[in-house]
Formats: structure tokens, C-alpha cells, sequence
């Protein structure tokens, strides 16, 4: 190997720390998604574990939420591409200057903050609402109602993007052409426009639909009662976080590397040069088509899931908690030798990181840092969730424990009025 | 070649009758007065942008003029939309749909009307055998040459089965060969199926070779209309008489007319005997300015030292193009151009003064007016 001069290696360099950028956190997450530890981190390492999957399986607000957010991003799609189209198209045929002011008037709603469109949205189904005197269960005040038309409008200006970037590529003369040959307007839009839309309608469709899933700003108000995925995460990110939240990461991760792959293999086994390629080979290509592809990741797929199903952990976790025990004993031994007169240790003293959950905040001191490196530690998280959340609209945080304290839980818990 | 199948198509005549179009300030066509017999092959010839392919999306439907009448077949078709009019365009981009096979193209025009599916293949198969391209259906369109995409517009619009085939420069892309091939072929189709064609183009020899009657336009108005022996030999205006063709001018004055023949002084100490024709436009009294013009090819070396019409010129260069030899030669500060036949007989020294002379039948006189830019 050469030795590659310095300007050569900087490039390299700059890749390299940008794909840690990008994807180390990423990375960090689905680590965590398997640690036993009961906050999500990578080290100490404790178990291997799947139990966080079964978790999140059994947690009903996040099921509850996902499916709501999955109907509301149906529903978005359903009403925001027709609309982007429309006004894509519109703009498409208007003169230049009607253009302008039009472009500036559909592209607003994404200038608008999320949290404007959400209130307003809010207000003013609220002041339709109350007009027609309608009760309190009718579509006027339900959250997924007033979710779907405060997303559609910024996501149907999203979608007229994509879609002007397609049609101005569009020949208007095909549509011409169609119409002499005695094809109805409907006809002209429906056979010729509409088949040159179809790939900017494809990604329209992928890219509304995880703008919506994906959306808080505007769903936490508009969702009023209701839950979304988005708003179920971020409650449990100011009452408790446990590593379940790192398991949603990991199939979202692998949903879209899943996706991807497919995708990425479909477009490159219909490219000229490989289709050259595999003309004599039939046996690469049907193992390159992107059919036997898909198969093969979703048999890797349920093979995870059994996987995760069947995997048990308990004997490590077990091991784990007679260790810490067994430490804990022993620093007990410890203090009681030096102080003998202070009072007796406790028998079964509560342990952080497992027994957390229901131990509340005033548990014993962590076998892990002790006070001063507490901040990220989980007795500090457990014990937010353990308190009842604050409801003051005060933003004051409750007084935290030194100078290292501002990054704390609680903090988070303070400032997040309900 | 056979045309069976091709259906049977009703030839109508078109009229345009006083048509303006204007996009805001800028007038495109100028009261376009225009008819055209059923089953005329047509041309429109002009320079780039002087409102052809306007005046053809007016015929089409494409384009609503401002003022006057398009009538076809005596019906006026104000309000007649594109998909309800007897025409069919070949677009100047051709317009082929990219995302349809060549079949789907073709038979595009029946899908729409709700013909079924294998009526529809057995039709394009037809057209596709029409067009010499048998057995191709099923390619892209993109997988086509130039020539074979432009013949696949035409068998799309034959789809249609129009009464008036409208082509806006389907030749432009094609090489000369190709061009001269589908100049033939398009012809051939014209005359077996009885069409009525509207042919829009910007090469002289295509609308002269091809056409019943051409029209020359010039900035949206219609110069003259006739066939392609008038308008090369009697153009009406000076613009005809520049843009088609090739031709030398000489500013001059009209010192006699007595409806015959004209006598016409160019400052070059002869005076030009030129016959006045009764195509050639607005007749010249004595003392009007006038521009005479003399096509190359009828310019010629004096063969006596006193005929008619000879003036004295000095040689200045020659364009060599095998068949042809352009020699430009120069009278008193003009520059002029004679054509000959590279027959290996005439030799132009440089040093000696050249006479040459023309037949009074082929010089034209007119009122002076704009030139065709080269
Ligand atoms: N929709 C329009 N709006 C404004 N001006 C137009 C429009 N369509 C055409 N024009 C103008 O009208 C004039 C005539 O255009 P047209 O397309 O008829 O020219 P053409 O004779 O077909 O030229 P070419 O031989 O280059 O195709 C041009 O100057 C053009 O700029
Ligand atoms: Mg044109």
C-alpha cells in the first residue's frame, strides 16, 4: 500500500467522522435496545436481552398510539396528495404572475410554526364546532379528525413541491396531443398526465406519510383526548425512559433498511447494465430479482422475531442482581464497620437500576458513581416518573442537585407542564 | 404499400376568413384570409417565428383567434374544442407519449374512443405496416430513430382518421436522405388517402417539391398564396421575392410602363427591359422606386457584345458547390450572384471585366419592401 499524502487522507477523514455524525447515534440506539440495564445506555453492559421488545409489545398506549398514528397518516395521504396535485397543476398553467403570488399563498403553511397551525386548527374547528352546536363527541372535536386537516396543511404544500418539480418537466403538448386525438380532458389527465405523475405520486405518498407519523408540533395540540405514536413517546420521555423506546428505534431502523435494500436492489436489477449481466446467468437472476430479496430479509425478518421471542435472559439478569447484591452487602459491611453506631444496614436493600421502576425516588444510594455522577443515572429518572408531574404552569424546576444537575430528569419533568 | 384499413376518409375544405391572433401587445397572425380545397396538399412557408404553427393550433383548435372566422367544411368552429374538430396535428416535437409502446401510441386515438382492445392491436398493426415499420408495436418509443418516431406520429394521427392532417414541421429532424424518403412517402400517402394536408415548413425545397399551393408568411401576415411555380416565378412582394429562393436585388426607378414591359434605370448605365406580369403584385408607374430582382440561376455571361440588359460587373469570388458554381462578382459597389452549371465550360478570369445579361421574362420588378435577412 502507498502512503497517501495528507490532502488525499482529509476527505477520508471528513466522511468518516460525518457517517459518526449521522449514524453513531443510531448506532448507540439499538445497542441499547438490548442491554437489560433499565435506562437505555451502552455501558455498564449488563444482560443481553429481548425482553424490551416483549415490552413494548405489551405497553397499550404506545400500540394505541402507533395505530392512531398510522390512521391519521392514511388519512393525510388520502387528503393532502389530490391536493398537492391539484395545486401543482394549477400552477403549471397559470401565467407567471399569478404564479408567484399562488406559490407564495400554497407554500405558507410550511413557514407557519407547527404549534400556530396546530392551535389554530384547534380554534377554529372549535369555533365551527360551536356554531352548528354540535356536542362534544362529533368529528369538530376529535383528535383524529383535527390531526388529519392540521397536518394536511403543511403536508399537502410538501407534496406540491414534489409534485412541480416533477411536472415542470412535463411536455404540456402530450396533453395537447391526447386532446386532438379526441381524448376527453378527463381522459388526457387520467391517461397521460397522471402516468407521468406516478413516481412523484409514489414518493409524495412515502414522504406524507412519515411527515405525519412522524409530526409533534402540530399533533400535540390538534390530537386533544387522544394519543398519537409521537405524543405517547414524548410522555414517556418526561415520565421514564426505559429502553423499550430504544426497541421502536430498532424496528423503525430495520423497517427502513428493509425497505431501502428492496428498493435499492429493484432499481439497480432493472438497470441496463445489469440486466447485460444476468441475460445468461438465470440462476443470479432470479436470485438477484427483488422478489427473492424481499423473501430472504423477511425470512431474516421472522427469524428475529422468533428470536426475540424465544430469547431469555433471566439467568444473566438474575446473575446481574445477585452481583449487585453482593456488592451492595459489602459496602454495607463497609460503612457499618467504620461507623458501627450509625443505624443497621437495610436487609434487601432497593437496588437501582432494576429495582427502579417501582422503588420511587428516594432510593438508596447507586452502587454506580454515587451522588456526583448521578445525573444520568436511572434512580433520578424513576424517581420523575414516580412523582406526580408537575402541573404548576410555573416553569421553575424543582431544586436540582448540583452544578452537573441541568442536564437532569427531573429537570425535564419541572419544565414540561402538562 | 397498401392503404387498406386505412378507412375511409371524407375530405373537407377549410376557410380562415379575416383571423387575428394577439397574446397581449405582440399580433402573431394579421388578418389571415385563406381557403383550402379538400384534399389540397397545403404549406405554409415562412421564417422562424412569422406565426406558422399559430395559425395551424387556430385550425386545430388549440388556439381561439381573437378576430375572425375558421371555418371547416362551412361549419364555423368557434367553441369547437381540439377533441371535437375533423383535424389531426402532427406536433413539431411529434408529442409521442414516452410511457406508451408504439402500438399504445398508435392506437391511442381508438382507446379513447372506447374500442376494444384487439380491434385496436389489429389497427395498429395495420398503421404499423403502413409506416414500414411491421412488427414493432411493441418497442418503446424511445427505442426509436428520429424518423421512425416521426412516422409514428403520422400513423397515430391517421389513427384518428381526420378529414385534415395538420403537420408542423414533422421533416425538421430528420437527415436529408431520411427527409427526402418521408418527403416521397408523405406524398404517397396524401394522394392514395385523399387528405386534406396542412404542411408547415421551413425548407423551401420540401413546400415547392411537395405542395397544390403554398402560403408565405412574414410576421404574421400572409404574403402570397399560390403555387410553387408562381411564388418562385412572379412573388408578389419583396419579401417573397428574398425569402424564397435565391435572389439579387438592384434598388432601381420605373421610367416607363405601358403594361407590358417595364423600363427600369439600377444606376449600373444600362437600362433594364423587364417584362411586367400580371401575378407580380401592385402594378409601377413611371417614376415610382422599384427593386428588380434576378435570380442567379438567371443571370448570364453576355454572349454578344450588345444584348439586352447587359451591364458590366467585375469578378470577386467563387462558392464552389459541386453541381453549382456561385460566382459573386461586383457592379459599381453590388454584390452579385451568378449560378452555373459546373458543365466545365466557363472560365471567369479575374482580371477582365465579366458583361453578363439577363432574359426580360425573368427579371422582377416590385415596389420596394422588406428584404428577407439571409
Ligand atoms: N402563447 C404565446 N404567448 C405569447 N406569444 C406567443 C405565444 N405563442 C406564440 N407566440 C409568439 O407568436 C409568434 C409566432 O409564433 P409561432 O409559434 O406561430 O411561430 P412559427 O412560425 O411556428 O415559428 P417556427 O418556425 O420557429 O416554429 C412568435 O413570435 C411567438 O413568440
Ligand atoms: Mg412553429
Amino acid at each position: 500500500m502507498k502512503i497517501k499524502s495528507p490532502t488525499a487522507v482529509i476527505p477520508g477523514i471528513y466522511l468518516a467522522l460525518f457517517f459518526a455524525y449521522l449514524f453513531g447515534p443510531l448506532i448507540i440506539m439499538v445497542i441499547t435496545a438490548f442491554n437489560s440495564s433499565n435506562f437505555p445506555r451502552v455501558s455498564p453492559w449488563e444482560c443481553f436481552t429481548t425482553d424490551w421488545f416483549g415490552k413494548l409489545v405489551a405497553d397499550d398506549k404506545l400500540i394505541e398510539g402507533l395505530g392512531n398514528s398510522l390512521l391519521i397518516g392514511v388519512g393525510v395521504v388520502a387528503v393532502a396528495i389530490p391536493i398537492g396535485l391539484a395545486a401543482a397543476i394549477m400552477l403549471s398553467q397559470v401565467g407567471p404572475r399569478l404564479r408567484a403570488s399562488l406559490y407564495t399563498i400554497f407554500i405558507a403553511p410550511i413557514l407557519v410554526p407547527g404549534v400556530v397551525i396546530g392551535l389554530s386548527t384547534l380554534i377554529f374547528w372549535d369555533r365551527i364546532g360551536t356554531f352548528f352546536n354540535a356536542p362534544y363527541e362529533s368529528f369538530f372535536y376529535d383528535g383524529t379528525f383535527l390531526t388529519i386537516f392540521g397536518q394536511v396543511t403543511f403536508i399537502a404544500a410538501y407534496s406540491m413541491l414534489v409534485f412541480l418539480s416533477r411536472i415542470q418537466r412535463f411536455d404540456t403538448t402530450l396533453t395537447e396531443a391526447a386532446l386532438d386525438m379526441g381524448a376527453t380532458p378527463t381522459q388526457a389527465f387520467v391517461k397521460v398526465l397522471l402516468p407521468f405523475m406516478a413516481p412523484a405520486i409514489g414518493s409524495a405518498t412515502v414522504l406524507a406519510f412519515l411527515a405525519s407519523l412522524e409530526n409533534y408540533n402540530t399533533t400535540v395540540f390538534t390530537i386533544v383526548s387522544s394519543s398519537t405514536f409521537t405524543t405517547v413517546l414524548s410522555s414517556k420521555v418526561r415520565y421514564g425512559l426505559d429502553p423499550s423506546i430504544s426497541a421502536v428505534a430498532v424496528i423503525i431502523i430495520s423497517i427502513t433498511l428493509i425497505g431501502a435494500i428492496i428498493y435499492e436492489c429493484r432499481n439497480r436489477y432493472h438497470s441496463k447494465g445489469w440486466s447485460l449481466v444476468v441475460a445468461e446467468r438465470p440462476v443470479l437472476k432470479v436470485a438477484t430479482h427483488p422478489g427473492s430479496v424481499a423473501a430472504v430479509l423477511g425470512l431474516l425478518a421472522i427469524g428475529a422475531v422468533l428470536f426475540i421471542q424465544n430469547h431469555d435472559s433471566s439467568a444473566c439478569t438474575a446473575q446481574i442482581l445477585e452481583d449487585k447484591r453482593a456488592i451492595q452487602q459489602k459496602l454495607m459491611e463497609q460503612q457499618s464497620l467504620d461507623t458501627p453506631a450509625v443505624t443497621p444496614a437495610p436487609t434487601t436493600p432497593k437496588l437501582g437500576p432494576l429495582g427502579g421502576e417501582d422503588t420511587g425516588g428516594t432510593s438508596a444510594p447507586s452502587p454506580f458513581g454515587g451522588n456526583a455522577g448521578s445525573i444520568f443515572s436511572p434512580e433520578n429518572l424513576s424517581g420523575s416518573a414516580g412523582s406526580t408531574p408537575s402541573t404548576s404552569d410555573a416553569p421553575t424546576s424543582p431544586p436540582s442537585s448540583g452544578v452537573g444537575g441541568i442536564f437532569a430528569p427531573e429537570n425535564l419533568t419541572g419544565s414540561g407542564a402538562n | 404499400m397498401t392503404f387498406a384499413g386505412v378507412g375511409t376518409f371524407m375530405t373537407k375544405e377549410i376557410s380562415l376568413e379575416h383571423v387575428w391572433v394577439e397574446f397581449g401587445e405582440f399580433t402573431a397572425v394579421q388578418k389571415a384570409n385563406l381557403n383550402i380545397a379538400g384534399g389540397e396538399f397545403f404549406s405554409f412557408l415562412g421564417p422562424s417565428g412569422c406565426g406558422k404553427t399559430t395559425l395551424l393550433r387556430c385550425i386545430s383548435g388549440f388556439q381561439e383567434p381573437t378576430r375572425g372566422l375558421v371555418k371547416i367544411g362551412g361549419k364555423d368552429m368557434k367553441g369547437v374544442g381540439p377533441n371535437k374538430r375533423p383535424t389531426a396535428l402532427i406536433f413539431q416535437n411529434l408529442a409521442l407519449f414516452p410511457l406508451r409502446s408504439v402500438a399504445d401510441n398508435i392506437s391511442f386515438p381508438l382507446e379513447v374512443r372506447g374500442v376494444d382492445k384487439k380491434t385496436r392491436r389489429k389497427r395498429a398493426d395495420e398503421l404499423l405496416e403502413l409506416i414500414a415499420l411491421p412488427g414493432q408495436g411493441d418497442k418503446k418509443v424511445s427505442e426509436l430513430s428520429g424518423g421512425q418516431k416521426q412516422r409514428v406520429a403520422i400513423a397515430r394521427a391517421l389513427a384518428v382518421e381526420p378529414d385534415i392532417l395538420l403537420l408542423d414541421e414533422p421533416l425538421s429532424a430528420l437527415d436529408l436522405k431520411l427527409r427526402q424518403h418521408m418527403r416521397t412517402e408523405l406524398r404517397a400517402i396524401q394522394k392514395q388517402v385523399g387528405l386534406t394536408f396542412i404542411y408547415i415548413t421551413h425548407d423551401q425545397g420540401e413546400a415547392l417539391t411537395m405542395s397544390d399551393r403554398i402560403a408565405v408568411m412574414n410576421k404574421g401576415k400572409i404574403e402570397q398564396i399560390g403555387d410553387g411555380k408562381t411564388i418562385y416565378d412572379h412573388p408578389s412582394t419583396s419579401f417573397v421575392a428574398s425569402f424564397v429562393g435565391e435572389n439579387n436585388v438592384l434598388e432601381g426607378t420605373v421610367l416607363t410602363n405601358d403594361g407590358k414591359m417595364m423600363q427600369i434605370d439600377a444606376g449600373l448605365g444600362t437600362l433594364f427591359h423587364v417584362e411586367s406580369h400580371p401575378a407580380g403584385g401592385p402594378a409601377l408607374a413611371p417614376g415610382d422606386a422599384c427593386q428588380l430582382f434576378v435570380r442567379p440561376e438567371a443571370l448570364k455571361i453576355a454572349k454578344s457584345d450588345n444584348s439586352l440588359n447587359q451591364f458590366e460587373t467585375r469578378f470577386v469570388t467563387e462558392e464552389f458547390e459541386g453541381n453549382m458554381r456561385h460566382i459573386v462578382l461586383d457592379a459599381q459597389g453590388k454584390k452579385l450572384k451568378l449560378s452555373l452549371i459546373n458543365d466545365g465550360t466557363h472560365s471567369i478570369g479575374a482580371s477582365a471585366p465579366v458583361k453578363l445579361d439577363f432574359a426580360p421574362a425573368l427579371g422582377i420588378a416590385l415596389k420596394p419592401g422588406e428584404l428577407a435577412s439571409a
